[in-house]
């Protein structure tokens, strides 16, 4: 076991599956010379040569598009786009395309393909604080995964390069700090697979990203008044591993779901349906959400933290919630 | 070219016409549903283009796929197929006309977004340069592509890495009913790789020997380590941008005028004239062709549908099994 940050733990993920497999390069914008916007790609060009760690014009559509061609190909490239915002820009790519071509061409096409991006916010305004999961979940054929630790950061990465199918890997600018305990081997996570943080009686509080971390948080300081709530990171979001949840659910009989982005449409209304479609007998009240208001988020360091929900938002969740 | 490649020219290009003609009439019949974009008038590009190919290069095409398919060696009875939606079709049912491919053929595919697939036509080229396999990429586009952002990421891309693919436009002069004049600021569509620093030229889309000779010219010189270039095919397509057009936008005298330099007739009276044709020689493959088509009808008729199995199978790769069904999409979801 190493101490490491989530973003350190991510860089391992990827000079490990570097090493292992000639057919693995990165691409993106500033990966190399400039060392990664977040400097998750630190490095990697001293050992890796340009040949696989490539820097590309500010061109999201082709980033994609090509890392697309380049893995129906046999390569297995993972692309970097520097922050999801700029995903939309790539839309096209990865909603026609990459998600569609092994299903539409029979199963004979595959894009074992990484996409890379990060969510986040800290007073960048209205177009560089969103987070689009639930666009992403949204679509068959394609895999959404979002770590909220450095060990599944790693693990996690190192099974979405492996899979042959295409990856869209939802990093956390305000997560890359963290620091964890990683497993130091060559240490792969499943995907598709939901983890319970912590155990607890009274409420399971379900979530993933920075919200994991949020609610992790928020159940540490409840149960500083007696209330032991459960907590799940999804990790993965296509596809929902959802028998945890509802299996927990079934003992708390009561359900938050938490999330960072918009309430309406967002993740967070997926995992109430589920809930109450498999586990509505067992519920004693309705499944509270925690998100973000629904406005763009402002530049303003006070009106953005009213905007994107925290552990205060968690706690006052439950607290209502375990009254009813 | 000798005499019998010429003549496989010859055969290939009538193939695909009536291939097309026949898939018209199916159409009318209700046998081929959804979109059918007809490849008549502009078989010798494909055929030119294919032919100037080695072996294992990549093609990736538009959704006017049908001659590109054929001419890349695809059965006509599995394309028919597929065009029928049968589980036999080269896609399995479940692409479509607009979605033919044969990967062991290095065909990757039709794509029906327009300009989408030039990213990933310059990714394989990537893989191409990665692997340094000397193997190039053929990636056909229509005219109305290169107004749209994927053009232009693709080919400074392409050219910034200089990757091994040629960018082969077919100006049929119209994006579904808008004339390029109206749509295009730049007329002269080749000139459009100017911006890249890439080698760009026009050619007659109407003569096989001359795509073929211009596609062969520019994948060597992608072969050869050169990087990209970008080739303008002026063809026409004689139908309708797709079966339900009214073509309201032209006039019956430009069709017309286009169909005087009809390829496919052009080409026969060259191979007569140059004695590489009897009259009663091109009879006998115009008979042949007829059967092709034929079996290939009756092979789409007789062919069964997927299963419904199938709906679920090929969403992911790989021997995991991923949750398609329950609850998000044939349980509760549906």
């Amino acid at each position: 076991m190493a101490d490491l940050t989530y973003r350190e733990a991510l860089r391992q993920a990827l000079q490990e599956e570097m090493r292992r497999d000639e057919r693995v390069f990165v691409m993106g914008e500033d990966v190399a010379a400039y060392g990664g916007t977040y400097a998750v790609t630190k490095g990697l060009v001293d050992e890796f040569g340009e040949k696989r760690v490539k820097d590309t014009p500010i061109a999201e559509s082709v980033i994609v598009g090509s890392a697309m061609g380049a893995a129906m190909a046999g390569l297995r490239p993972v692309a970097e786009l520097m922050t999801v915002n700029f995903s939309l820009l790539a839309l096209d790519q990865i909603v026609n395309h990459a998600a569609k071509l092994h299903y539409m061409f029979g199963g004979q096409i595959e894009v074992p393909m990484v996409v890379r991006t990060a969510a986040g916010w800290g007073q960048l305004g209205p177009t560089h604080s969103q987070t689009f999961e639930n666009y992403f979940a949204y679509v068959p054929g394609l895999l959404v995964v979002a770590p909220a630790s450095p060990r599944d950061a790693k693990g996690l990465l190192k099974a979405a390069i492996r899979d042959p199918n295409p990856v869209i890997f939802l990093e956390h600018s305000l997560l890359y700090s963290l620091k964890g305990e990683v497993p130091d081997d060559d240490f792969v996570e499943e995907l598709g697979r939901s983890r319970v943080l912590r155990r607890g009686r009274d409420v399971t509080i379900v979530s993933y990203s920075r919200m994991a971390v949020a609610s992790m948080i928020a159940a540490e300081r409840l149960a500083g008044e007696g209330i032991e709530a459960e907590v799940i990171d999804l990790r993965t979001l296509r596809p929902l591993d959802m028998e945890p949840v509802l299996e927990s659910v079934r003992r708390t009989n009561r359900a938050v779901v938490v999330e960072e982005g918009w309430r309406s449409c967002g993740m967070g209304a997926e995992i109430a349906a589920r809930i109450y479609e498999h586990a509505f007998d067992y519920l004693d009240a309705p499944v509270a959400r925690v998100a973000s208001f629904e406005v763009p988020v402002a530049y303003n360091r006070s009106l953005e933290r009213q905007t994107i929900p925290d552990e205060e938002d968690v706690i006052d969740a439950v607290r209502k919630l375990v009254k009813r | 070219m000798n005499r019998d490649e010429l003549v496989s020219l010859y055969h290939q290009m009538l193939l695909i016409r009536r291939f097309e003609e026949k898939a018209a009439e199916e159409y009318a019949l209700g046998k081929i549903g959804g979109f059918l974009h007809l490849y008549i008038g502009e078989e010798a590009v494909a055929v030119g283009a294919v032919s100037a190919m080695a072996k294992d290069d990549h093609l990736v095409t538009h959704y006017r796929d049908h001659g590109y398919a054929l001419a890349k060696g695809c059965e006509p009875k599995r394309v028919m197929a597929e065009l029928f939606g049968k589980a036999t079709g080269v896609s399995g049912g479940k692409g479509g006309s607009m979605h033919l491919a044969d990967v062991s053929r290095h065909f990757w595919g039709g794509y029906a977004i327009v300009g989408g697939h030039l990213p990933l036509a310059t990714g394989i080229a990537l893989a191409c340069q990665y692997q340094e396999n000397r193997q190039v990429v053929l990636c056909v586009l229509g005219e109305g592509a290169t107004n749209i952002g994927e053009f232009h990421e693709s080919l400074n891309l392409a050219a910034l890495w200089r990757l091994p693919i040629v960018y082969l436009v077919e100006n049929n002069s119209y994006g579904m009913g808008t004339h390029l004049a109206r749509a295009s600021a730049l007329k002269a569509i080749h000139a459009k790789g100017c911006a890249y620093g890439m080698p760009s030229r026009q050619v007659d889309g109407m003569d096989v020997l001359l795509v073929r000779e211009a596609v062969s010219n520019a994948l060597e010189y992608a072969r050869d380590g050169l990087g990209p270039s970008i080739l303008e095919a002026m063809t026409y397509r004689y139908r309708g941008h797709s079966m339900a057009d009214p073509e309201l936008y032209r006039h019956r005298e430009e069709v017309e005028t286009w169909k005087l330099r009809d390829p496919v007739r052009h080409f026969e009276t060259s191979l007569e004239m140059g004695g590489f044709l009897t009259p009663e020689q091109a009879e006998e493959l115009s008979r042949q062709v007829d059967r092709e088509i034929e079996e290939a009808v009756a092979f789409a008729e007789q062919s069964p549908e997927p299963e419904p199995a199938a709906i679920c199978e090929d969403v992911y790769a790989g021997t995991q099994e991923r949750e398609v069904g329950t609850p998000v999409g044939l349980g509760q979801g549906r």
